[in-house]
């Protein structure tokens, strides 16, 4: 027995440094307009660093915590970024209104496309994941008179939030702490899941397809659940880069973006919480520091994922961790 | 009247009759073995039981319910369980979890993304209630991928039972295992059919375990029922000692 125990204390100093580490970064991300510029930063980085942290924790609940690899999750981002700019065109000028309708309508897609992808396992489930993804790439460059095409569709802005009959300007400060909010929303989403029977056989569907259905577990629902909700968070980061930028491109559709989701989560470490949170900073980082000095700022994300590939498998937080055991 | 019973069961896999001509009948609280040598269709027999393929000739039915071509799922539901020749357990999860998540699935909470503190802690009793059953709560934490193949095999036949199985059917449970490993699942088997009462049918290659725990034992040899009976009757076969059964018996015997 005092094996048990010894191993249950380790795991309270460890669930102890976790914790504090988890507490350092969320006073860090609430202090980010503050001290970003003071090191030559922009908000509007960071802001689109959360983004990115969205999209990629909400991929990972699928690709790290189910063992599903979709290659094709950059269509519900811009199913979602398409949706809120259409919203704020079409249906009524309201922020809250077009992140709502733009996670819908990406999540809803998501529900849809499930099933059929789900229909095969491993790298086909990738190709058909892909196939899905650029179906909606050229239905988005094709439908000219709805999506403006391959100019993307632009016309729209982050009109001001309407609280208790006052306006309030959305300045980048702002937009920032309105995604900051999104994302601790998402991070808890994400959390709540990971320690439910839901997300415990979200793993066990990883581990071992099986021995699940011989325990007589639907395991293809399963798979459909943690489809569905990773892509409603995905589209939700998609609203959310649409109002950042100001416009919604074919390019947020296509496989490249997909690819750079994946290569985040493998990046900062599939098995970690805050894995996918890392690899989209030190993404998005690198691509905007890279991007100012060469124009091949492509090839040294691509030498940056494959050294990280070769020298820590397990993703850069999983790295770190491991060094703790 | 039989727990489960096997009428003239075959199963033929194109021109291949992997199993012809079976009748087992097992009583409920009984514990069987299967022997016979490799092809002798062992396998493929718990796979008709347990639903994996139905047979291609006669009928199998389980307290009193014909189950020929009932899906595995819905023979979980109705306590047929099963474990295969290679173990099959969540790997890089720790012993608890692989536990857990057999004891949340069995209660039908895999779609649940929050429970009450209360059920939560009827998952952890239960859970607590299966390690002291398979006698592996000192091990709770470690990860099942790091333990010996034999306590793989402990974890796995523990998450079998979440499913309060009715009839326990285990491929192989010691094979691959040292000395002790052997003695601690052949005392676990003996256990959940003495303590536990469950009825369980085993294939097993080590004669000594066989003829030690076994209350009845089936022979098959090359996809037909060789002899059925007691330890003593089995070894007094005649056409069981001359096909199958001559050096290991002689080695137990010593």
């Amino acid at each position: 027995m005092s094996t048990s125990i010894d191993a249950k204390l380790a795991l309270n100093r460890k669930s102890g440094g976790r914790v504090v580490a988890a507490m350092v970064i969320w006073v860090v991300l609430l202090f980010v307009p503050f001290w970003l510029p003071m090191i030559g930063g922009y908000t509007d980085l960071a802001t689109r660093a959360l983004i990115y942290a969205i999209a990629a924790s909400g991929l990972n609940l699928l690709l790290g915590y189910t063992g599903g690899l979709s290659f094709g999750h950059a269509a519900y981002f811009g199913l979602g970024a398409y949706g809120a700019g259409l919203c704020l065109i079409h249906i009524a000028p309201s922020v809250p209104l077009a992140i709502l309708g733009g996670t819908v309508l990406g999540g809803i897609a998501g529900i849809l496309v499930g099933p059929m992808a789900m229909k095969r396992k491993g790298i086909y489930f990738a190709m058909i994941t892909i196939a899905f993804g650029q179906m909606f790439y050229f239905i988005a460059v094709r439908w000219n008179s709805l999506t403006g095409g391959e100019d993307g569709l632009t016309g729209f802005s982050r009109v001001p939030l309407h609280i208790g009959g006052e306006a309030i300007k959305l300045g980048p400060e702002r937009f920032y702490y309105l995604v900051l909010v999104l994302f601790a929303l998402v991070m808890a989403i994400i959390w709540q899941i990971l320690r439910s029977p839901l997300g415990h056989s979200f793993v066990a569907v990883r581990e071992n397809t099986t021995r699940l259905r011989f325990l007589g577990v639907a395991v293809d629902k399963q798979i459909w659940v943690a489809f569905a909700i990773s892509t409603f968070i995905v589209a939700l980061a998609g609203t959310l880069n649409a109002l950042l930028t100001g416009f919604a491109s074919p390019d947020n559709l296509g496989w490249q973006l997909s690819g750079s989701f994946v290569v985040i989560c493998v990046l900062g470490g599939m098995r970690s919480f805050w894995g996918p949170f890392l690899g989209a900073v030190i993404f998005i980082v690198a691509q905007d520091y890279l991007s100012s000095v060469t124009q091949n700022w492509m090839s040294f994300i691509g030498l940056i994922f494959v050294l990280a590939v070769l020298f820590f498998p397990q993703g850069l937080l999983g790295f770190i961790k491991g060094r703790g055991r | 009247m039989s727990f489960l019973k096997l009428d003239n069961v075959g199963r033929r896999f194109g021109a291949l009759q992997a199993l012809k001509d079976i009748s087992i009948s097992v009583e409920q609280g009984e514990l069987r073995a299967v022997i016979g040598p490799n092809g002798a269709g062992k396998t493929t027999l718990f796979n008709l039981i347990s639903g994996f393929f139905p047979p291609t000739e006669g009928s199998i039915s389980f307290a009193g319910q014909p189950i020929t071509a009932v899906s595995p799922n819905a023979l979980v539901r109705r306590g047929i369980i099963r474990t295969f020749q290679i173990t099959q357990v969540f790997l890089s999860l720790t012993v608890y979890e692989n536990l857990r998540v057999a004891v949340e699935t069995a209660m039908g909470l895999q779609l649940r993304p929050w429970i009450s503190r209360a059920t939560r802690a009827q998952v952890e009793a239960k859970v607590e209630e299966l390690a002291d059953i398979i006698r592996i709560t000192p091990k709770l934490d470690r990860i099942v991928g790091e333990m010996s193949h034999g306590d793989q095999r402990v974890v796995e036949v523990g998450i079998a039972l979440s499913r309060h199985p009715k009839l326990l059917l285990l491929d192989e449970p010691t094979a691959g295992m040292g000395d002790q490993e052997t003695h601690h699942m052949t005392d676990l088997i003996r256990r959940l059919n003495k303590e536990q009462g469950i009825t369980i049918l085993f294939v097993e290659h080590d004669m000594a375990i066989v003829f030690g725990i076994a209350d009845k034992i089936t022979v098959l040899d090359n996809g037909t029922m060789l002899a059925e009976g007691t330890a003593a009757e089995i070894s007094a076969n005649p056409r069981v000692q001359s096909a199958y059964l001559g050096n290991a018996l002689e080695e137990t015997a010593v």
